[in-house]
């Protein structure tokens, strides 16, 4: 029991060490991402334009079903002029970056692991390094930054069609007062305090998300069983990573 | 290209000693001494599982071994840099057994995937010799299709003019004949034999199909158990009166390689499982 | 070629909504739309009893934002609140000394501002100058204490 506990624990030690040694490479690909930025194109449109759009449906309705829930709570102590206020800032600060990560890490995350395996099990990462091609460089770098570019963007939409979904309701719908509603929310949020920390808190999902992505794709058994279990793998790793680090930046950030 | 330190058409192209590699417990190869000369085509022989496709990767220096050279054109392959690995392998091709296309490009695309990599050449340059190579493994009218509406004969030509692109000294094959219909055999067989002789290229096989390799190799080595067993020309194989090289070449069921998996006498197993 | 062309210009697309929504966070959504970044000049003002006031609450003439609260202290030797007000430089010069600083409160429970009513002085405020007139800000529980044993005094009743 012990020793299956240690030997578990030597090989999550490994794989943690291997994950790390990725990242060296990946920053390497940047140089041939700056010579040739339509590598970066073509991932961003895989990553970037294809999760347009659930995390806009996402955002509209966390938006909106935040906005009716607030609601019920405020008006009960006549506070309903904070609803923007509310709305915005659970948006911004907290759903905006989690949630868009949680999306993205089983919308796009999944797929790159399921596209690097792909590649793997086809041997077209091993004929890339015949061709003299490095693959991590040419394969996966791409991918990376197209993550980390694209997260922090998509957050900001999530969070901007949140509160417009916020402000439909609580201003067409239960008929909160427009101005109070945005005043409220232009008093409360504070640029540097708000949207900058979670624009932080997003690029570091992005980081460990497409990161995670990458490295189990890359790292998987080359089988089609091995990477369905990879894929599972990204999703599951990647949720609990994100959960886990919004405590830990929200702590730092606002502790 | 650059001038290799040992251009000599008598030296071996490649020249393996003493190759010891270990996969778990297991030594797949327990020293194993090969040449491969120059200009000819060399037929790597073994049963499954004997590690070929490793072999072909160790001498890519994809893999490392656990003892043992492989010198590729008098340089020793696991010695060298990484930039000089790359450089080294731009002079190589290699055709995997599944052909290794790249799945979202057209098969235009993926034929001029390395000359877009690396060489400097202009778009309508790259076109011409793209429907070269395409037109010399006949498949110069399949270039707008993509690698899922190939057959599996057809991914392996692409992939073979893939491989010979930017005119490399070596091709290795991975078990080029394998699971392909008669006809895709012949025209493998076909064009592995025309591109070695048009281009003066040195090919390495790997295979365990008898009738093709005996048909096309000028030489052939056979391997069992990481070592090699016997060598020569076809010829002199066919003649050969060692017992396992007959058994594998003409396929009989039992030999020196027995039927049955090592195992205890079937009597007992079957007592010890009514005990239980 | 065709392809290649609308996928570049999908990721255009895709690029420009969201660096509109980070351009739109901040200035929609966020204060620094609203922020005044120009020169700012100082005036304290001392109260009794601050309430909920906090740094960063607006400081209104006629309900119409002048500026900011900068900071807030405690002065152990007259044991009162000295708030630093942060007002919008072109209002320099233009706001007698002799005006009358509040503690108000928006609606019923809605957050504190300073309120200042203008008064008669030809003397102006200007840089580091002081308010002299201050009014603390409303706690209900006096108000209720005031109201429940009946003293009803002038000061707290609006």
């Amino acid at each position: 029991m012990l020793n299956l506990l240690g030997g578990w624990g030597l090989q999550a030690l490994t794989r943690l060490g291997r994950a790390h040694l990725l990242l060296l490479p990946l920053f390497r690909g940047l140089t041939e991402i700056l010579r040739r930025p339509s590598l970066l194109v073509d991932q961003l449109y895989s990553v970037g334009v294809l999760t347009l759009l659930i995390i806009g449906v996402a955002g509209l309705f966390v938006g909106m079903v935040l906005a009716l829930q607030g609601y019920n709570v405020l008006s009960r102590f006549g506070g309903d002029t904070a609803l923007g206020f509310m709305v915005a800032a659970s948006l911004v600060r907290e759903l905006g970056p989690v949630l868009t990560a949680l999306l993205f890490a089983g919308r796009a995350g999944s797929a790159l692991t399921a596209e690097i395996g792909l590649m793997k099990a086809t041997e077209q990462l091993s004929g890339l390094e015949m061709m003299a091609v490095n693959p991590e460089c040419r394969v996966l770098a791409p991918r990376f930054f197209a993550g980390l570019l694209a997260v922090p963007l998509l957050a900001a939409l999530f969070s901007c069609l949140g509160v417009l979904g916020g402000w439909m309701v609580g201003g067409g719908l239960l008929g909160v007062d427009q101005a109070a509603f945005w005043n409220g929310m232009q008093d409360g949020i504070d640029f540097n305090d708000d949207i900058i920390n979670g624009v932080i808190k997003s690029l570091v999902f992005g980081f460990v998300c497409t990161w995670i992505a990458i490295f189990q794709g890359y790292d998987c058994v080359p089988t089609s069983e091995g990477v369905s279990r990879a894929t599972t793998r990204t999703v599951v790793h990647s949720s609990l990573a994100v959960l886990g680090l919004d405590f830990v930046l929200t702590a730092l950030m606002f502790g | 290209m650059e001038q290799s330190p040992a251009d000599n058409r008598e030296e071996p192209l490649v020249r393996i000693r003493g190759l010891r590699f270990r996969r778990g417990e297991r030594w797949i190869f327990d020293g194993l001494d090969i040449d491969i000369p120059r200009g000819g085509i060399t037929a790597i022989m073994g049963p499954s599982g004997t590690g070929k496709t490793t072999l072909l990767k160790l001498i890519g220096g994809q893999l490392a071994p656990d003892d043992g050279t492989i010198e590729v054109d008098g340089r020793d392959v696991h010695a060298l840099s990484t930039t000089g690995l790359y450089r080294l392998r731009m002079r190589m091709g290699m055709l995997f057994q599944s052909g290794a296309l790249l799945t979202d490009l057209s098969v235009f695309d993926n034929v001029a995937f390395p000359l877009r990599e690396h060489t400097r050449l202009t778009e309508s340059m790259i076109r011409k010799l793209v429907l070269l190579k395409l037109e010399a493994v006949g498949l110069r009218g399949a270039r707008d299709l993509m690698p899922a509406e190939l057959s599996g004969g057809m991914a392996r030509r692409v992939a073979l003019a893939r491989a010979i692109a930017l005119d490399p000294t070596m091709i290795m094959y991975d078990e080029p004949f394998a699971g392909q219909d008669p006809i895709s055999k012949g025209v493998l067989v076909q064009l592995i034999r025309q591109l070695n002789d048009a281009a003066d290229l040195t090919s390495v096989l790997v295979s365990h199909d008898v009738a093709e390799i005996l048909q096309i190799a000028d030489r052939v080595y056979v391997i069992s158990g990481g070592r090699v067993i016997e060598s020569g020309s076809p010829t002199e194989l066919a003649e050969s009166g060692g017992e396992w090289t007959r058994q594998f070449i003409h396929g009989l069921p039992d030999g020196p390689v027995p039927f049955h998996y090592p195992a205890p006498l079937l009597a007992d197993d079957l007592l010890q499982g009514a005990v239980c | 070629m065709n392809r290649k062309r609308q996928i570049e210009i999908w990721v255009g697309v895709f690029m420009a909504i969201g660096f509109a929504a980070l351009f739109l966070l901040a200035m929609k959504i966020s204060n620094l739309g609203t922020a005044y970044s120009g020169e700012l000049f100082h005036v304290t003002a001392r109260f009794d009893n601050i309430g909920g006031l906090k740094t960063k609450a607006p400081v209104t003439i006629a309900g119409v934002e002048v500026g900011r609260v900068q900071e807030i202290r405690y002065d152990p030797d007259d044991f009162r609140a000295v708030v630093v007000l942060g007002i919008q430089g072109q209002y320099l010069g233009k706001i007698p000394d002799d005006s009358f600083a509040n503690i108000l409160t928006a609606g019923l429970l809605g957050e504190q501002y300073i309120g200042i009513d203008p008064g008669g002085s030809e003397d102006m405020l200007g840089e580091g100058s002081e308010i002299s007139m201050t009014q603390s800000a409303l706690v209900l529980e006096k108000i209720i204490g005031q109201f429940i044993f009946g003293k009803k005094k002038g000061s707290g009743t609006e």
